[in-house]
């Protein structure tokens, strides 16, 4: 019968060298909603769990609105939620972080198990990268940092290299008049998977004209979709640039028909969601 | 028997005090199936056909056999090849045979996941271990999911031996409608020629499953001398005894359940899946074996209720009198015949006094699961169409919809379409509450719509037994063959309490198992409080005689000069004599000298269970951007009879509302083109959760039925019939689309949305 161990390193190297090290399949652990359900559902058989959470920083939120923030990759959503200043700054990381599962699963839930799991419907990662977020891996050969976007290269699949694992998450200094928002849709109000997950990060001049703007979308494609923000750009996001929007987002996706919905309607609702997400974003960005 | 339950004589009934099993439950010490265990237990698993449909070539067990850890491997060459036989046992009509073939697979496997073969292991871990090394060889079949296809000239048959019964002349060539029934009274054509304003609509509805959250469990072993112990969670012990009995040919006496607390039913435990398995495991490997259901076994083994089409004609005159009303309804039975098809058709139209109904059904079987009862059987399903074309004629007529009811409403001396004619009923009470209700003519705002349906169901009466036994201390056991899953340990105390005239927390209510109380049949058809609760009264009835002769012993007068009045003995008059009361606990310490130990055990096949009636009011408001439906408010009226006790009422009335509202909205079998369950669990199977829901207003009309001492009328099944319906009248009523198909999922909202904008192309 086939074996599973466990270990807990407390330092990065010592995780480094043991996953570089590990001959079998293996899994680092962050708090283990994905991973133990899947493990209990016979979808993945690992023979070694690396669990990341003994190591000092791992979970922990630093910085602040005007240097930008850094956050231990295996940081909950729950202590996410109450990081008063974090919430202020990226008031759209953090709704989209917790609306992952319920109030048990805020407990353990964590950014880096959100992106590595690499769901195309995973909420936290849209709202990421639309913030400009960037992490930092640990590895054989050093430490790199890297754009959220790049990580996620398929369902399930992640452009990590072996020894690789995520330390933490850094999202910049907030410039000017500048925030975020995370909307998704989902057939019920909790408990659910993503049929759509839409974050956007807008920043506005004086006068409410849009300078900036970062948008993706989740669950309409294989991995993350960024939507072409020049419609929006240099509006002040009236009816005609929304309309645009909406169009713009509706090309980006290329979703599944399946249980959670049909192509039809993620193409649909992804559109809505664009317009409505960035009214959010835009209403915020203005109120600053 | 006596009417005592004019609600000023009562001091009990009709109070809300704690239910006995409550602590248990919130502190986790409450043994569910799952929780149950038997010294030296090892641990049983299915394996499950992974097609739809297809032959069974051969099945090898001997590499699993031999796997260091496996005590015994069972195919259906281990199970008894029972012959065909009707029954009565569980919540509906059902062949011994085909619960035999559902159990295990002989020769053909008839939906994804049907069991072909079985082991018994030391643990969970080599029990899957051998799972994979039993090697079967199918032939892959045809397969058939959806009902019209089923019935399609040409469609895949799954059982030969199948021929349409209730058509003449009987046919010769096999078929998937098990059979054809027609309720009939009066003439629809005539009564159709006299109508203004028709509707006529054909509609869907998925099949759902029940969704209790403890997935099936049980232990059980036989011993070397055939006797065999089973502990399961279920809706009847003695159901689980005469099933098991019957599958595996075992003499019912030797044969002893134990009910565990369970974790919701709604139905759907009204038959059983691993007990006989358990047992014929127990046999092979000499140990006693537990079996335990994953959800995903759940979705895939066990009955969801049908899914169906169905097609409805409503007239009526300008004035809104209904003159004819005509269903044809197409069920989807699951693998084996038996959906709910005759309720189906006999509830559809039972709320209304009609001369013209014609319904006529069909019982289809395909490559799904076997259908099991689920809350009111088939009412739901008619009746959201039904009560969706009584919304649009209503509509089409100008009138309000509680008009239009109230105009048509069944009353007593109504006849029915199956022939029977209603007693005193409640539903001219029910309409005129919901009618009353400020929710009824509160404002709504933008996207928000409102909509109102009814609902019927029968009630049932049967077989149960109840007991009351006085303590040496005065305290009282009560004893019931019913299992409890919605509080009756409680009722069935405070009943008793009424009537021994002591206080409810000197009463205790138990459930033993099969060998310690008369037979009982399942809780289900919401008979428990009806037909246990009378012979739980006519028990402790039967006491209180007791009680009053002990005391005259003791007295030393006749019986007659005794009365017994708040829980004590005295005397009738002056004439009897000057003597102090004599209370309960005084009697009961004297037992030993006035006779002995003092009880009743009555047992009783009670009749007159007096139908329900419920008005379901919805506001929803619909995104129409995104098809998605906020239920906004809910208030939920029914003829209760009388609560015995009004939370547990309550909180079946919204219990039942909730689950319609889940039909309604989410809840659908996804099936893709290889005839498998693509969402065989709670993320993708979407009841609804806390959060999509507002606080349920129930509210008890109560009109008593006369036929129980206490007036009760079953209470669980009428509120999940007229949710659909009444959330379908709200969208339509929030945004003018006229929706026919369950669920009204958002996919669905926002396509009719389009379809309402498109311009329409013909005219
Ligand atoms: C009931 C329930 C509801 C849920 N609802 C939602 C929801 O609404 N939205 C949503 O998006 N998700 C949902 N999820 C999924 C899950 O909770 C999230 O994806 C969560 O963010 C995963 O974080 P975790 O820390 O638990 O990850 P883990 O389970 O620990 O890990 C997930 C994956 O990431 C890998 N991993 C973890 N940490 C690292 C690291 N530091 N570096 C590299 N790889 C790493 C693991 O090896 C594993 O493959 C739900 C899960 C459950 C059980």
């Amino acid at each position: 019968m086939p074996s599973l161990n466990y270990v807990a390193p407390t330092t990065v190297s010592d995780a480094v060298k043991i996953l570089a090290d590990a001959s079998g399949p293996t899994r680092v652990l962050s708090g283990g909603t994905d991973l133990l359900v899947q493990l209990r559902a016979g979808r993945i058989s690992p023979e070694l769990i690396v669990d990341t959470k003994k190591i000092p920083g791992i979970m922990g939120i630093t910085g602040s609105a005007a240097e930008g923030f850094t956050i231990g990759a295996a940081t909950t959503g729950a202590e996410l939620g109450d990081h008063q200043a974090l919430k202020a700054a990226y008031p759209g990381v953090v709704e989209a972080a917790n609306l992952i599962g319920s109030k048990q699963v805020q407990g353990r839930a964590s950014l880096a198990g959100n992106l590595c799991n690499a769901s195309p419907a995973a909420d936290s990662v849209p709202a990421v990268i639309a913030a400009g977020g960037t992490v930092t891996i640990a590895g054989p050969s050093g430490t790199r940092t890297a754009p959220a976007e790049s990580i996620v290269t398929g369902p399930g699949r992640t452009s990590l290299a072996k020894g690789e694992f995520i330390v933490s998450f850094h999202l910049p200094a907030i410039k000017g008049k500048t925030s975020d928002a995370y909307l998704r849709f989902i057939p019920r109000t909790e408990m659910d998977i993503a049929v759509v997950g839409c974050g956007v990060s807008i920043t506005v001049d004086a006068g409410g004209t849009i300078t900036a703007a970062k948008i993706s979308l989740g669950a309409v494609a294989p991995t993350q979709v960024p939507v072409d923000a020049s419609c929006i750009i240099g509006t002040k996001l009236d009816d005609a640039a929304l309309a645009k929007l909406d169009a713009a987002a509706q090309a980006m996706c290329n979703p599944i028909d399946d249980k959670r919905g049909t192509i039809e309607f993620r193409t649909k609702v992804a559109g809505v969601l664009a317009r409505r997400t960035a009214k959010i974003a835009y209403d915020r960005a203005g109120a600053r | 028997m006596t009417f005592i339950g004019n609600k000023s004589d009562l001091r009990v009934v009709g109070t809300r005090p704690v239910r006995p099993d409550g602590v248990d439950k919130v502190t986790g010490r409450a043994v569910y199936g799952a929780d149950a265990t038997m010294p030296g237990q090892i641990i049983g698993k299915v394996l499950r056909s992974p097609h739809p449909h297809a032959r069974i070539i051969s099945i090898d067990t001997s590499k699993a056999e031999k796997l260091p850890g496996v005590k015994g491997v069972i195919t259906s060459a281990d199970i008894p090849n029972i012959p065909s036989e009707e029954a009565f046992v569980g919540e509906g009509p059902m062949n011994f045979r085909d619960l035999s073939l559902n159990c295990m697979a002989r020769d053909k496997v008839l939906y994804e996941g049907h069991v072909v073969a079985a082991v018994a292991a030391i643990n969970d871990a080599v029990a899957d271990a051998a799972l994979k090394l039993i090697d079967v060889k199918y032939e892959v079949l045809p397969h058939v999911i959806d009902v019209e296809e089923a019935m399609a000239p040409g469609a895949p048959i799954l059982h030969d031996t199948l021929f349409t019964a209730g058509v003449t002349p009987k046919p010769t060539t096999p078929s998937n409608v098990a059979k054809q029934v027609r309720f009939t009274i009066g003439d629809v054509e005539a009564g159709f020629k006299q109508a203004d304003v028709i509707v006529e609509q054909t509609y869907t509805t998925a099949p759902v499953h029940q969704a209790y959250i403890e997935p099936h469990a049980c232990v059980a072993a036989i011993a070397a001398d055939g006797q065999v112990l089973i502990t399961a969670s279920s809706q009847g012990h003695f159901m689980i005894r005469a099933y098991t009995a019957k599958l595996l040919g075992i003499d019912i006496a030797n044969i002893r359940v134990t009910n565990a607390e369970i974790g919701g039913g709604f139905g759907g435990k009204t038959v059983v899946y691993l007990e006989p398995l358990a047992v014929a495991l127990s046999k092979k490997s000499g140990r006693p074996v537990k079996m335990t259901m994953t959800r995903e076994d759940v979705f895939r083994g066990t009955g969801p209720t049908s899914g169906g089409t169905i097609w409805v004609k409503v007239g009526a005159t300008k004035d809104g009198k209904i003159t004819a009303a005509q269903t044809v309804i197409k069920l989807q039975a699951g693998a084996f015949p038996g959906s709910p098809i005759n309720p189906a058709l006999m509830c559809a139209f039972a709320m209304y006094d009609l001369a013209n109904v014609d319904t006529l059904g069909y019982d289809v079987v395909s490559n799904r699961p076997k259908v099991a009862a689920y809350r009111a059987p088939g009412a739901p399903i008619s009746s959201f169409a039904a009560e969706s074309a009584i919304d649009d004629l209503a509509r089409k007529l100008g009138m309000d919809p509680i008009e239009l009811r109230l105009k048509n409403a069944a009353k007593q001396g109504s006849k029915t379409v199956y022939g029977v004619t209603h007693g005193v009923i409640g539903y001219e009470e029910v309409l005129n509450a919901a009618k009353a209700h400020p929710h009824w003519t509160a404002p709504l705002g933008k996207n928000q719509g409102r909509g109102l349906a009814t609902g019927f169901w029968f009630n049932i009466g049967g077989e149960s037994t109840g007991g009351v036994f006085i303590n040496e201390d005065g305290t009282a056991s009560v004893v019931t063959g019913s299992p409890d899953i919605g509080g009756s340990r409680a009722s069935m105390a405070m009943m008793a309490a009424e009537v021994l005239g002591i206080p409810y927390e000197k009463v205790r209510a138990v459930i033993p198992d099969t060998a310690s109380i008369g037979f009982t049949h399942v809780t289900g058809g919401s008979r428990v409080t009806y037909a246990t609760g009378m012979a739980v009264t006519q028990a402790a009835q039967a006491v209180v005689e007791d009680l009053k002769k002990r005391a005259a012993m003791i007295w030393d007068i006749s019986p007659e000069a005794v009365e017994w009045k708040d829980g004590e003995a005295v005397p009738a008059g002056a004439n009897a004599g000057g003597f102090d009361p004599l209370p309960l606990a005084a009697i009961a310490l004297k037992a030993a000298k006035t006779g002995g130990p003092i009880g009743s055990e009555i047992s009783v096949n009670a009749q007159g269970a007096g139908p329900g009636f419920g008005a379901h009011i919805c506001d929803v408001e619909v995104d129409p951007e995104t098809g998605h439906t906020t239920i906004l408010r809910y208030t939920a009226v029914q003829d209760v009879g009388r609560a015995i006790h009004p939370a547990y009422v309550e909180g079946q009335i919204q219990g039942g509302a909730v689950q319609g509202i889940g039909w309604a909205l989410n809840e659908e079998y996804i099936y893709n083109k290889k005839g498998h369950m693509d969402n065989a669990g709670f993320l993708d199977y979407r009841i609804p959760v806390a959060s999509d829901l507002p606080m349920i207003e129930a509210v008890l009309v109560e009109v008593p039925n006369t036929r129980h001492p206490f007036g009760v009328r079953g209470v669980g099944e009428v509120p999940i019939v007229p949710p659909m319906a009444a959330v379908r009248n709200a969208i339509r009523g929030a945004l003018d689309l006229e929706l026919f198909h369950l669920p009204m999922s958002p996919p669905r909202v926002r396509a009719a949305v389009d379809a309402a904008k498109a311009p329409k192309a013909a005219e």
